[in-house]
């Protein structure tokens, strides 16, 4: 079955814009960068449809490889992060993060 | 067709993740999202980062933003809710950027691109699965990028624990 590249690149500008929704519109911090996992993963869809056409074969996907990891770190250190936030000012959520002094 | 139920699925639950003010109703929202994620990089020949997608993103990310979640919530509150803020501008912006984006990609026409002519999938070759070339490719070109990521991951590693260490009660 070939998918035109098209729909892909729909599919992936969806979905980045509702990750940039969700890094908006929330509050808590979690969320936040839940969104910003959406992001990645809409970018990583763009890169592994157009490794399909690669004729040096699979230059895309070696960068989402990349990309996935990069994330995956990038978890781990922000969590990390919100836990100590979360320790230091009794709350998650970023509003009440920014008006505290 | 099975793309299609694959974007549909997607695209519902990232929005229902947005709308929703449940947190864990989130968390697990975006896990649908990335398992129908997975499933279309099956349909685009990518078996092994659909299998690392499942391994790294639904097996630990997620898990790591579930325990987030629990982690950073009052326990004396029921529900783990969160509100939402900007709803106007937040609109404004994902619409701009998803209009804007479908237009570019609908002019820009780009089945008609020169490089991209060669659709004709034969990808593969004779070989049934990417992970012969992957590995290749990761120990002779990219070996530099693996070698920095494995440096990366560590560094992550060491700071995260140290980070998240309660230092007063130890």
């Amino acid at each position: 079955m070939n998918i035109p590249l098209e729909h892909i690149l729909l599919l992936s500008a969806v979905l980045f814009s509702i990750g940039v929704l969700a890094v908006i519109t929330k509050r808590h911090a979690v969320v936040v960068l839940m969104g910003i996992e959406l992001i990645f993963n809409a970018a990583n869809l763009n890169l592994v449809a157009f490794s399909r056409h690669d004729p040096q074969l699979l230059q895309g996907q070696l960068f989402s490889l990349f990309v996935i990891v990069v994330a995956a770190a990038e978890a781990a250190v922000a969590l990390a992060i919100v836990l100590r936030v979360y320790q230091h000012f009794k709350t998650a959520n970023l509003n009440e993060i920014a008006t505290d002094q | 067709m099975l793309f299609y139920i694959f974007a549909a699925l997607a695209i519902v639950s990232g929005a229902y993740m947005v709308l929703t003010r449940n947190l864990l109703y989130a968390g697990f929202s975006l896990l649908i999202t990335l398992l129908s994620v997975a499933g279309i990089y099956v349909l685009l020949f990518a078996d092994f980062i659909a299998v690392t997608q499942l391994m790294v993103y639904v097996g630990g990310v997620l898990v790591l933003i579930l325990f987030g979640i629990m982690l950073s919530c009052r326990v004396h509150d029921k529900s783990v809710l969160s509100e939402n803020v900007n709803t106007v501008w937040g609109a404004l912006v994902a619409g701009l950027i998803v209009v804007g984006l479908s237009y570019s990609i609908l002019k820009a026409n780009i089945s008609s691109l020169p490089w991209l002519q060669p659709t004709e999938i034969t990808v593969l070759g004779d070989q049934k699965s990417t992970v012969q070339t992957i590995g290749i490719k990761l120990m002779t070109d990219f070996v530099l990028p693996f070698e920095i990521a494995s440096l990366l991951l560590l560094i992550a590693l060491m700071g995260a624990a140290y980070i998240a260490t309660d230092r007063q009660k130890v």
